[in-house]
């Protein structure tokens, strides 16, 4: 894999710190009036998902890493690995609860995940945005209420509990944003 | 397209009346503006800056001849001096290679002065009243470079302990220990420490005045007659940038050439190209500089002060990405 001199740190670059694949989210450089210039990089380690902040000396160098972003659409769960498959070629990717992690509860089939991969294996495992599901179980609450109040919670088909509001009935289909695990609006099947 | 300017009319007005202000200050104290080339046949020796160069196709005999924009004016300001002897200021565009930031941009406008007979404190209050003068800023603070480091590290970085303390501290660092560890030079161990621990406490509600950085951050500084560990050089921090970096002025022709060799030294030390030395300058030195201090003074951050900008960007018509 290649080196990368800090003068060419953007966002989104892929770099070897600790060990672990990291991507760039900022960089700043920072020179004293005299002297040398540093590089101030906020980080995020792609296995830990921690944001970390490094400082560099600027011009060095630093080991890229041998990451790639696929997207792949999501097959099936055979017990012990998640099944993806990239609707063009066909071509099937594999990955273990590790790398897909929370994720778990919002893959629907033939959802299209973006998946990373590193070294040729998968890491991490990022669901759309909004994903569909439905209801499987939730209180039967009261008619006529509002989206106003607190709601309840509802589980969902992947076993994932959102609030809902209180008119949402089990076996509806609700839309909801996987990043804040938060109810957007009922799905008219 | 990004053809628009990221500053403000009210910003521009702002940029013109400041640069108002700072030629009134100076014509007040009757120092003579002068407008130094922006290019000159040589570059700057130091290790951390790097000239932008160009080439004209042919000089007055034909000869293809590489020119340097200058990283600053100092050079040839300092020729004037000596031939002259009176205290000149300049507000020019400068350029630097490798430096773009929030607090940099490869062009941009500096504020640089050189006065007759001015100790090192003299200067340091001359700035302080071009502060409150031009931007309203209150009285400066001056604290130097080992104290402020006794204050905010408890180590001391003009000895040997005090340095190997400060090292270990950043070889245990998370955010530095991967190169830390192989780091062999002091200066710029010296430089992170600096700017990690001393940086972030100074007050920003005031200007501050550094002073008496250590001899091997000299630059362009007379060391101290009375602690030959230190230079007479200083930098100004206010609102947390960097906003100033002078010196009493080394003077010495013959020392001055030993600062350029060192330079080209440590250049080839770190892998880089060395400059050939302005002869021009150490033959003016020979002919004779009066003891005197300068000053040079980031213009646009000093704007970005007084318009409460965060990236040098706002208060430039334009900047290195839509210039």
């Amino acid at each position: 894999m290649a080196n990368y001199s800090t003068n060419e740190f953007k966002g989104g670059l892929k770099i070897m710190q600790d060990g672990e694949p990291c991507s760039i989210i900022e960089n700043e450089m920072v020179k004293p009036g005299k002297g040398q210039a540093f590089n101030r990089v906020k980080i995020r380690k792609l296995i830990s998902g921690k944001v970390v902040e490094k400082t560099f000396k600027s011009g060095e160098s630093v080991e890229g890493a041998d990451v790639i972003e696929l997207e792949l659409a999501y097959l099936y769960n055979d017990g012990e690995f998640w099944h993806f498959m990239n609707n063009e070629t066909f071509e099937q990717v594999a990955a273990d609860a590790k790398a897909v992690g929370e994720a778990e509860k919002w893959l629907v089939e033939q959802d299209v995940c973006t998946l990373t991969l590193w070294e040729g294996n998968p890491i991490n495992v990022q669901p759309p945005n909004f994903v569909e599901l439905e209801v499987t179980e939730t209180d039967p609450g009261l008619k006529g209420d509002t989206a106003g109040t607190g709601g309840k919670p509802a589980t969902l088909s992947t076993g994932a509990v959102v609030r809902v509001p209180l008119f949402v009935q089990i076996g509806e289909v609700i839309k909801v944003d996987t990043r804040s695990g938060e109810y957007v609006s009922r799905v008219q099947k | 397209m990004d053809w628009r300017s990221q500053a403000s009319i009210e910003v521009l007005q702002q940029r013109a009346e400041l640069m108002r202000r700072v030629r009134q200050f100076f014509y007040d104290r009757k120092v003579l503006e002068v407008d130094t080339p922006a290019l000159s046949q040589r570059g700057v020796t130091d290790c951390h800056l790097e000239n932008l160069v160009t080439t004209l196709s042919a000089d007055a005999t034909g000869q293809a001849l590489e020119l340097f924009l200058q990283t600053s004016p100092e050079y040839a300001m300092k020729r004037l001096l000596a031939q002259y002897k009176t205290s000149i200021y300049q507000l020019s565009h400068v350029f630097r290679d490798d430096e773009i930031g929030r607090h940099h941009n490869p062009e941009f406008m500096m504020l640089e002065w050189y006065r007759i007979g001015f100790s090192m404190n003299d200067l340091i209050a001359e700035v302080a009243e071009l502060l409150t003068d031009c931007i309203n800023a209150p009285a400066t603070d001056i604290i130097t470079y080992q104290q402020a480091f006794l204050e905010h590290t408890q180590c001391d970085p003009l000895t040997a302990a005090g340095r190997d303390a400060l090292h270990q501290r950043l070889k245990q660092r998370d955010d530095t220990a991967s190169w830390m560890q192989a780091e062999t030079d002091t200066d710029t161990m010296l430089q992170l420490a600096f700017y990690l621990w001393v940086e972030p406490n100074l007050p920003a509600d005031r200007p501050v005045a550094i002073t008496h950085f250590p001899a091997t951050q000299a630059a362009l500084a007379r060391l101290s007659e009375t602690d030959d560990r230190v230079a007479l050089r200083f930098e100004i921090y206010y609102q947390g940038i960097e906003l100033a970096n002078g010196y009493d002025e080394l003077i010495d022709s013959a020392v001055q050439a030993q600062r350029f060799a060192q330079d080209n030294e440590l250049r080839q030390a770190h892998s880089k190209l060395m400059k050939a030395p302005d002869e021009r300058l150490l033959a003016a030195l020979e002919h004779g500089m009066p003891t005197c201090a300068g000053v040079a003074l980031g213009f646009d951050r000093l704007l970005m002060i007084a318009t409460g900008a965060d990236h040098i960007a706002q208060v430039q018509p334009f900047s290195v990405a839509n210039c």
